[in-house]
């Protein structure tokens, strides 16, 4: 058995290369094109833990392209992560509500059945069995106790599947915080049962009619509500998206689903699996998920984005195999945009994966070639979440069955293999959805 | 006079009449793309500066007005492109110096190589990049330097004073004080610190300092004029074309008579 502490430890002359790179390292230029990087030295840097760097990149994706009147708000947020988020005093807290009021550390599942039908060794990592049903928790509770801590008075969230609206309604309600909530018109209707259930948590949802009615034009509207008190707001941003430091600490407290995965795969079957599979929308359940697993490179990575109707422009929410660099909302990553830099609506049956960018990290792992990302349809997706129910027992979310659905294909593919696939979520407050598609005319 | 210095010096003229200088903002190809040049004429007859938005999907620190012309003149078809050709094509140029105001995005697409030299050959004289905090403007201001187009830095209420000197030192043109923690478009009442907030901005800036946000009427500008060189005006003036009432009236009414 490979040993966990052996894996992460740094030597000293790591840690001395570290230093000598990062401060030659030139600040990435910012081009609409990705010509001329050194995929090599990227991978060295992404091996050495050098990620993101000084200046908020991980190598030419991220950074903080945000209005003036936050710049003082994310200095402030920064320094604040800084100090609290290695804290043992912050850390306590967080660890003991994880334990006790999330109830972490979530199961892994060996799934018997998809295992026989795929001719592989399937292995779940149940984030849906996280208190308020996915692994947005991980990051909401993380993330209002740091506001706590900062001095906020207030926290805003914005919300696509409204799993992280849910999740931050209830950790404001646990810590003690008011809490506004932005969603799209469109999620409202498709997320019916989870507006009602961030309202009984004491959350004010305020519906968002503006840009696309989904979660982008949510996150716009959560954006221009911080601009307006950016002292007395915390902005608690759900996905590893967004200006610097946002996609560090989405990484940071989502981390724990792979390292608890990892330990836990090593414990039942004495070895790593040979690939973790995780759907990506923004990316905080893949980052998560990945994250622990990047520098074991017998593992292989496989992140899975909406393909939504097809390959056209609109008819998907593919940031990484169809998008180009530009910015939004604050960073500079892969986007689906049109020639003159306007962004596309985004199309996919599951409201979480419906974005049309993608987290910088997840662009430069898919640059450097250490994650493989692919697209799974809207009904590859549905398919897979029907054979998850009747093989396992288990009613995953439709973002997750993305995952499902790369996992089958890839099982396919290469029978015999260990396969571990991050279950984000659970698919309760998907049924308004499945009562149109799957069940229609059925029940 | 390089392109970005006609800026301060349209501001520095308007100043020594007397009167505030009235920075402009008008959407491009908004209310349409017929009548938008016709528009720009006399917004820059009135005007001492005029600011021309490229509409983009996602106006983060836009309010409602801003992001409904946007979304219109992106529906028309405007482009990046289509603006600079149709201010490259007027004959004879409008009468007040011209600046971009544009989100990042749009200005990535076009390319940051070809950008400059397609600007000032249209006759734009700097840029507004309300998402390009100055940290992340090396590139930007290392591409618009070689043709002498201002790069316009904004401050806010809650920008620290050192950082506050920093940016005034930095920019260009002038310096945009953002009135208000905010999106554009709002009606502010304008309180004392905001006046003092602006006098701050005064003390350190070696450039003409113009407040912006919420500006809609006389009396905000008859109140805000002692304490800056100019005042921008956005909103209220797109709600004016948006019913299609004369720009030109509008703007010389915030003048004091």
């Amino acid at each position: 058995m490979q040993s966990l502490s052996g894996q992460r430890g740094s030597s000293a002359a790591g840690l001395a290369l570290n230093n000598e790179q990062s401060t030659t390292s030139e600040r990435a230029e910012m081009r609409a094109d990705l010509k001329g990087l050194d995929t090599a030295a990227l991978m060295a840097n992404v091996m050495n833990d050098m990620y993101p760097d000084e200046h908020g990149r991980f190598g030419p994706f991220g950074g903080r392209y945000v209005p003036e009147t936050l710049v003082p708000a994310l200095d402030r947020l920064e320094a604040g992560v800084k100090r609290y988020l290695r804290d043992p005093d912050f850390l306590k807290e967080f660890h003991a509500e994880l334990s006790s009021w999330v109830g972490r550390p979530t199961a892994l599942t060996h799934a018997r059945e998809l295992s026989r039908r795929w001719g592989a060794d399937i292995w779940l990592k149940r984030e849906d069995l996280a208190h308020t049903g996915a692994h947005k928790i991980n990051n909401s509770i993380g993330q209002v106790l740091l506001a706590k801590r900062l001095g906020a008075k207030r926290v805003i969230a914005e919300t696509g599947a409204g799993q992280h609206g849910v999740a931050s309604a209830a950790a404001c309600a646990r810590v003690g915080l008011p809490c506004v909530v932005y969603m799209g018109a469109v999620d409202m209707e498709r997320q019916a049962p989870n507006v009602g259930r961030m309202k009984l948590l004491g959350a004010t949802v305020m519906p968002v009619t503006s840009g696309d009615k989904t979660l982008r034009a949510a996150v716009d509207e959560a954006l221009r509500d911080w601009v307006s008190d950016p002292n007395g707001t915390y902005y608690c941003l759900g996905s590893a998206i967004g200006p610097h430091p946002y996609p560090y600490i989405v990484r940071e407290l989502q981390s724990v689903i792979g390292r608890e995965a990892r330990e836990q795969m090593l414990k039942a079957t004495g070895v790593l699996p040979d690939i973790a599979i995780a759907c990506v929308g923004g990316g905080s359940n893949a980052i998560g998920l990945f994250h622990p697993f990047v520098k074991d490179r017998s593992v292989q990575l496989l992140g899975l984005e909406a393909g939504g109707l097809g390959t056209g422009l609109g008819q998907n929410a593919a940031s990484l195999a169809y998008g180009k660099p530009g910015v939004l909302q604050g960073c500079y990553s892969l986007l689906l945009q049109d020639d003159d830099g306007q962004i596309q609506e985004t199309h996919s049956v599951s409201a979480g994966l419906d974005y049309p960018g993608v987290g910088p990290e997840h662009a430069l792992l898919q640059t450097i070639g250490r994650v493989r990302y692919e697209a799974a349809t809207d009904a590859e997706a549905l398919d897979a979440l029907a054979e998850v129910c009747a093989a396992e027992g288990i009613l995953p979310a439709i973002e997750s069955s993305h995952a499902f659905a790369g996992a089958k294909r890839w099982a396919k593919q290469n029978p015999g293999k260990r396969v571990l696939i991050g279950l984000s979520g659970r698919g309760d407050k998907d049924m308004p959805t499945l009562q149109r598609t799957l069940l229609k005319g059925v029940l | 006079m390089l392109p970005r210095d006609t800026i301060s010096a349209a501001i520095n003229a308007a100043r020594a009449k007397g009167q505030p200088a009235i920075v402009a903002f008008m959407t491009g190809g908004f209310p349409d793309r017929i009548s938008f040049a016709k528009h720009l004429h006399a917004v820059a007859d009135a005007a001492d500066v005029v600011e021309i938005g490229v509409p983009f999907t996602d106006p983060m620190a836009d309010g409602t007005t801003i992001q409904r012309s946007s979304r219109a003149a992106l529906a028309a078809g405007t482009t990046l492109k289509w603006i600079l050709a149709e201010l490259g094509a007027q004959t004879p140029k409008p009468k007040a110096p011209i600046l971009l105001m544009s989100y990042l995005n749009p200005l990535l697409a076009f390319g940051l190589d070809e950008l400059p030299q397609a600007a000032a050959k249209a006759g734009v004289s700097g840029f507004i990049i309300p998402d390009l905090p100055f940290e992340e403007s090396a590139d930007m201001r290392a591409a618009l330097e070689p043709v002498g187009l201002a790069l316009v830095q904004l401050v806010t209420p809650v920008t620290p004073p050192e950082r506050l000197a920093m940016l005034c030192k930095a920019s260009q043109g002038f310096v945009y004080a953002v009135t208000m923690t905010g999106t554009t478009g709002k009606n502010v009442d304008l309180p004392e610190e905001v006046v003092e907030y602006m006098q701050r901005v005064k003390a350190v800036s070696p450039l003409p300092v113009c407040a912006g946000f919420g500006i809609r009427s006389r009396k905000q500008v008859e109140r805000m004029g002692p304490a800056v060189d100019g005042v921008v005006v956005g909103s209220a003036l797109v709600e004016v074309l948006e019913r299609g009432e004369d720009p030109a009236a509008f703007l010389r009414g915030l003048k004091a008579s």
